[in-house]
């Protein structure tokens, strides 16, 4: 099993990319070189009154320079404090946490839909590059202020869906999907819990396997603390009740393994 | 100068290595974090609370972060006694460091029936949770009465084969009138502070932040209130002291060993920086070559 990694990344660029929405790429030790797409790394504040770390998805991976780019959502003090950092500054980051997407349920000869919502559009890019098969990626965005799109032009075939309908569809994913007539043979899924619940709901009619990336408050970020856990349909490993570790056992689920 | 340092501390007849511990709840079982830290490196590893059934825990979200410090409402969601006896003690019985044990329970009954389990397990100490303000039942109900807090340490004392710690709530008036009861109830050394109970609104969307509406305050913000409590106990007590609330780093360890505590459990601080306990274990080493202090015991309570 890969390791964790506590370290401390310099920044090598800073870009605002849509409103509150920004893209950082980071220089790392050793947590580039063993991440792998859905995987998420903590994010700690140097200002003292802020202890916890948070919990941001990896964007885009490049092993070989050692490098990880994370796009985010300016939330609050922790997420503007990030925001304000340049090039050539560090920041404390451990990871890679978490369990990914698994690669290995999609491949030749089938169809993998991506589907993010808002903040959970990032960590769909890294798993385009490196998902095998046919990919077909469904984006939700609050309105025509998009981000990442032509990024993921570049890998798959886009459809997007604005809450507004500013651009392409309007209404959510499951809407373009609908209105494209679009069909795949399983699902990998980040974005707001409605959305997610959406998608199970979905793939349960469709009897389509499908993946979640879910999201839930963390302290540690390990798997020790217990605060992130979410419903599990089975007894989970860890305290034989049925919770599971977002951060830990997760934060990708198979979406018949959880209750959202 | 090389003279040798003596940082081993007495807890009941149980001899520590050092006096660094990890706060109950913040560092599981230990495995989690022997990733990052060598558990041989630690006084004694602190297990999260363990009851005689699983327990699952509160709603999400079960953490806030306030400022200098964070809010918990996990609820002690645990696995058992039989799942920790199976899997918990051997994993931590591969490492050189002492096994705490902190026990939760619903009643009196809950209690004993964990205690008596760990009777013939290699298990060094027993911590007692009467302070958890996350449960409604147990918990906390025990730890706010004197009375309630020697009836339940005289019926744990009298099942418990290893020495009795009883951890003690700052949610009270007095804490020395609860750390008496539990002297009475024949209790083997105290440990301070459990949380601080507090509570977070969402402003926004005009709610509390965690699903419990309550949770216990710890980190950083809460050290001066700790290091006091322990100040107070210590003088009013003859039992040996587990000194914890927002130690950060050294310097934080050695007001509460200077104030009275005999070891420290490192808490919060484990999700700022995983490796904070040997940081502070090393610190403390640091501290007194720099003051030439030959024994950490002369420092227990030095400050009067």
């Amino acid at each position: 099993m890969a390791g964790k990694y506590k370290e401390l990344g310099t920044v090598l660029s800073q870009e605002c990319i849509a409103p509150d929405i920004y893209s950082m790429w980071i220089l790392t030790d050793q947590i580039a070189e063993e991440a792998v797409p859905g995987q998420f790394i903590s994010v700690y504040s140097r200002d003292g009154s802020r202890l916890l770390p948070r919990p941001i998805s990896l964007c885009e991976i490049d092993r070989e320079k050692k490098t990880l780019r994370i796009v985010y959502r300016v939330a609050g003090k922790g997420t503007a404090e990030f925001a304000g950092l340049k090039a050539g500054d560090t920041l404390e980051i451990m990871g890679p946490l978490g369990n990914g997407f698994p690669l290995d349920r999609c491949g030749e000869g089938k169809t993998a839909f991506l589907i993010g919502g808002g903040i959970g559009i990032p960590p769909m890019l890294e798993l385009a590059k490196q998902l095998k098969g046919e990919k077909l990626a469904v984006m939700g965005y609050r309105d025509s202020r998009m981000f990442l799109k032509e990024e993921l032009e570049q890998q798959t075939a886009l459809y997007v869906a604005t809450e507004d309908g500013s651009f392409g569809t309007k209404g959510n994913v499951l809407d373009a999907i609908m209105e494209h007539g679009l069909q795949a043979d399983v699902i990998y899924a980040c974005g707001p819990t409605p959305m997610l619940r959406a998608l199970k709901a979905y793939a349960g009619e469709h009897g389509i396997e499908c993946w979640l990336s879910l999201e839930e408050r963390m302290a540690c970020g390990v798997g020790a603390c217990l605060a992130c856990v979410c419903k599990s349909k089975e007894v989970d490993s860890h305290s034989h009740v049925h919770n599971k570790r977002v951060c830990k056992d997760g934060p990708v689920f198979l979406s018949t393994e959880v209750e959202l | 100068m090389s003279r040798k340092i003596n940082t081993s501390v007495n807890i009941a007849g149980v001899e520590l290595k050092n006096p660094v511990m990890t706060a109950s709840g913040t560092f599981g079982s230990g495995e989690e974090y022997s990733e990052f830290v060598d558990l041989s490196r630690l006084g004694a590893v602190v297990t999260k609370g363990v009851a005689n059934v699983p327990w699952p825990g509160n709603p999400t979200p079960r953490v806030a972060e306030v400022y200098g410090g964070m809010l918990n409402a996990i609820g002690l969601q645990n696995p058992g006694i039989d799942v920790f006896v199976k899997r918990d003690i051997p994993f931590l019985k591969q490492y050189d460091t002492k096994i705490i044990v902190n026990v939760c329970g619903k009643s009196t009954e809950d209690y004993c029936e964990v205690v008596e389990r760990l009777a013939d397990e290699p298990v060094d100490l027993l911590e007692i949770n009467i302070s958890c303000p996350n449960v409604k039942e147990g918990g906390i109900a025990f730890g706010q009465n004197p009375k309630a807090v020697e009836d339940i340490t005289k019926a744990v004392k009298k099942v418990a084969k290893q020495p009795v710690i009883m951890k003690l709530s700052p949610n009270v008036t007095d804490i020395t009138e609860t750390a008496r009861a539990a002297e009475a109830g024949g209790a083997d050394a105290l440990s301070l502070i459990n949380t601080l109970t507090g509570m977070k609104i969402d402003i926004h969307r005009r709610s509390f932040v965690l699903a419990n509406k309550t949770g216990g305050m710890s980190g950083p913000a809460v050290k001066p209130v700790a290091v006091r409590m322990v100040y107070q106990t210590a003088n009013a007590v003859k039992l040996p002291i587990i000194g914890m609330g927002g130690v950060m780093n050294a310097e934080d360890a050695m007001e509460f060993i200077l104030a009275g505590a005999t070891a420290v459990s490192v808490g919060t601080a484990n999700f700022v920086d995983p490796t904070t306990t040997v940081k502070v274990a090393e610190g403390i080493e640091d501290y007194m070559r720099k003051y030439q202090v030959e024994d950490i015991r002369e420092l227990i309570g030095a400050v009067r």
